[in-house]
């Protein structure tokens, strides 16, 4: 066991800070969930692509610089640590990317990677139904085959952004006959194409992050399909891999909110209630124990070169009820001025709390309930018997 | 950057794991309870052969001049055995005590101590009993910063019950001789240094019993069925059982962490926190009491009524979890700790 960074790895994590400090915009962004924001998010992405921050971990001739994980675990704790923007390319670079990488063609890597990460395509998850969320094998959007492609029909729900972003990948059913997990094929989807419709819905917190896409005999040509023609299933698998697990919540996220926490506590000083003192050493230490817990999951994948395994449910399970917990804290401690909303003049730190929380009561929900991870958990961990 | 223990101190959990399953069955820790203490005593002979009990030790004492690091595994195992004796108390306090002190003391007594010849016990301000103080052929007691060696026969027990009664102890009532082996600053540094490896090992162990409890519980749910299916088919019991696997899961690391921090000083600390070993170890006992703690609790609930019997094997372990959440600071004073270094 070796706890200490490595020269290079120090070395990294003082070019990442020096560039943030440089450059990470003295003002916070307007919501990367608005249309405004978005933009100015996107402007933001395109500096970091620019200075190759955008990507670290991926190949130089896709615009990385060829970070080992524990140099990505570096970069997001310094990118957080500086108070850079939220990542309106996420579901392109941390959920889309991993699954190219393993499952893409070589023209599908080299077309869509570098765009990909220079934030020219904007990509969004097409996965939930009307009727397929916890139950996602529910699935009915269908893809027909025909000459030199397919024609997809139906209808995506829930996607995160949709409304701002110019492709979609999502999972359609490629077999009318099959059931279940079998015959879905995972599809790379451009939303200008004819037959594809966006509507923008807001979220709880009223910004306009969620869509709804409609898909009426829309053609995309056969190097659409990413991954084998009814694989879908499995080709999915690995994207929720990364989602709950390494790549969507990295442990610098936490480790940013349980400081500014502690720094929020020093400013409430003599008034804050004094039983709130032990939530917040709670939230502090659960913030380091995911800290640890990624650092101990990514040296045993680096020493034994195996992928992220069903650790990534335990992880989702943790970090999304920590940063509830870490909100509720903050709003406990900012007591009457808990309502305060972003624009409110007097709002503490810009409302970003409040804000904070709202987004985090998402986490349970998204990328598969809490209630199915534990499912997962149970049956697949510990070994429980299914239903 | 390497968060991952190495084959050698793999392997050594291992054999330590295999000479519980074979020596310390539950009987065992039963038949403790009953004062029968054949079955530890066979225990602690295998663990001082395997060099366990005198790992800290250094070589010139017939230790193997290892740390805490590689010590925390082992303590893992023998709190999922629930094996009684105090070994946290000799192996992680006491004998590398003696060593700090070093001279005469730490040569006539660290040898036979790591070889079993000998038993000491440790008294640590704050706890309420000296464990197998009885037995004991030499106590460690404080007075203040004071440190002093004495004689058993020169004290006075009072023997207490603890709610699990394979720990036996009591408190010991004693008048500080003239000669104490360390005062001063250099007796609270020894206290401290010795209430952070208390506080860790004891941590190592909660992990194991929790495990255990989460393991004895996933079979139980399994085999027992209910409404014509296996009660662990159900998501009231799964879920309960899945928080536990997270809180053990997560609460794993902060022990290791802790472990190599003592070892080796503080280790991956938060540059905006006052981070110190001692706030590294009071992360590791609370996370691991509280995540114990769960276990025992969703243990004896899915077990139901069984679970309730005193003729079920549960018990024994739910209350070494009790014992060991409260000694050497629970984990709210541990989070109050914690408080009074990063606020």
């Amino acid at each position: 066991m070796d706890l200490e960074f490595t020269p290079v790895e120090t070395e990294f994590r003082a070019e990442a800070r020096a560039w943030l400090e440089a450059n990470v915009p003295g003002e916070p962004l307007p919501s990367g969930d608005t249309r405004e924001g978005f933009a100015a998010h996107l402007e933001w992405e395109r500096r970091l692509f620019d200075a190759q921050w955008a990507v670290v971990s991926w190949p130089r001739e896709y615009g990385g610089r060829e970070a080992t994980l524990f140099e990505w675990l570096i970069f997001e704790e310094e990118y957080y640590r500086a108070g850079a923007p939220s990542r309106v390319t996420q579901n392109g670079i941390f959920l889309l990317a991993p699954t190219v990488f393993e499952f893409g063609t070589q023209i599908q890597k080299d077309t869509l990677l570098p765009r990909m990460a220079a934030a020219e395509d904007l990509w969004c998850q097409g996965w939930s139904e009307p009727d397929a969320g916890s139950d996602l094998a529910g699935i009915k959007a269908r893809a027909t085959k025909v000459d030199g492609g397919w024609v997809l029909d139906g209808q995506k729900t829930w996607t995160t952004r949709g409304a701002f972003s110019t492709h979609l990948f999502g999972l359609f059913r490629s077999d009318p006959e099959a059931e279940r997990h079998r015959g879905l094929t995972y599809f790379l989807v451009p939303l200008d194409a004819d037959g594809v419709t966006v509507h923008g819905v807001d979220r709880l917190d009223g910004d306009e992050g969620f869509a709804e896409v409609f898909f009426d005999a829309a053609f995309v040509p056969d190097d659409a399909v990413l991954g084998g023609i009814g694989d879908g299933w499995k080709v999915a698998m690995s994207t929720t891999g990364s989602e709950r697990g390494l790549t969507l919540r990295s442990p610098g996220r936490f480790i940013a909110t349980a400081t500014r926490l502690v720094d929020l506590w020093r400013r409430s000083g003599e008034t804050a209630e004094p039983g709130l003192r032990d939530d917040l050493v709670r939230g502090w230490i659960d913030a380091q124990a995911y800290r640890l817990f990624t650092y101990a999951t990514v040296s045993d994948m680096v020493a034994t070169a195996r992928p992220m395994g069903v650790e990534s449910s335990l992880n989702k399970i943790f970090w999304s009820e920590m940063d509830v917990a870490l909100h509720e804290t903050a709003l406990a401690l900012l007591g009457a001025d808990a309502e305060l909303d972003a624009g409110s003049p007097h709002a503490s730190d810009g409302g970003a709390w409040m804000k904070g929380y709202q987004f985090a009561l998402a986490g349970p929900i998204y990328a598969g309930t809490n209630e199915i991870q534990r499912n997962v958990v149970a049956e697949r961990v510990l070994g429980l018997p299914r239903k | 950057m390497r968060f991952r223990f190495t084959d050698e101190q793999l392997e050594l959990r291992d054999a330590v794991r295999d000479l519980l399953a074979n020596e310390c069955p539950a009987s065992v820790v039963r038949a403790a309870w009953e004062g029968d203490m054949s079955g530890p005593d066979k225990v602690w002979a295998g663990l001082c052969d395997m060099g366990v009990v005198g790992l800290m030790a250094t070589e010139a004492h017939g230790g193997l001049g290892l740390s805490d690091l590689d010590l925390t595994l082992i303590l893992t195992e023998v709190g999922r055995a629930a094996a009684p004796g105090p070994l946290v108390e000799t192996a992680v306090v006491a004998v590398p005590l003696l060593e700090k002190i070093g001279g005469s003391v730490a040569e006539t007594w660290v040898p036979r101590v790591a070889q079993g010849e000998s038993r000491v016990a440790v008294g640590l301000p704050g706890e309420s009993l000296v464990l197998d103080a009885s037995g004991a052929d030499l106590l460690l007691l404080w007075h203040g910063d004071a440190l002093h060696a004495v004689d058993p026969a020169e004290v006075s027990i009072t023997v207490e019950t603890s709610v699990d009664r394979s720990r036996r102890g009591g408190r010991v009532a004693w008048e500080p001789g003239p000669q104490p082996l360390a005062v001063g600053e250099e007796g609270r540094r020894l206290l401290d240094a010795a209430l952070e490896r208390a506080a860790l090992g004891t941590a190592a162990m909660l992990l194991g019993l929790g495990r255990h409890l989460l393991d004895v519980t996933v079979t139980y749910a399994t085999d027992r069925h209910q409404f014509g299916v296996p009660i662990g088919s159900q998501q009231a019991i799964k879920h309960k059982l899945a928080d536990v696997a997270v809180a053990l899961a997560f609460a794993e690391p902060l022990v290791h962490r802790a472990a190599y921090s003592l070892a080796r000083g503080p280790a991956l600390v938060d540059e905006s926190a006052r981070e110190t070993t001692a706030v590294h170890v009071s992360m590791a006992k609370a996370a691991a009491g509280d995540a114990a703690e769960l276990a025992a609790r969703h243990a004896l609930q899915c077990h139901g009524a069984i679970g309730y019997s005193f003729e079920h094997d549960l018990h024994l372990w739910m209350k070494r979890v009790w014992a060991l959440a409260a000694a050497y600071g629970d984990a709210r004073m541990h989070r109050e700790r914690i408080a009074r270094a990063i606020l």
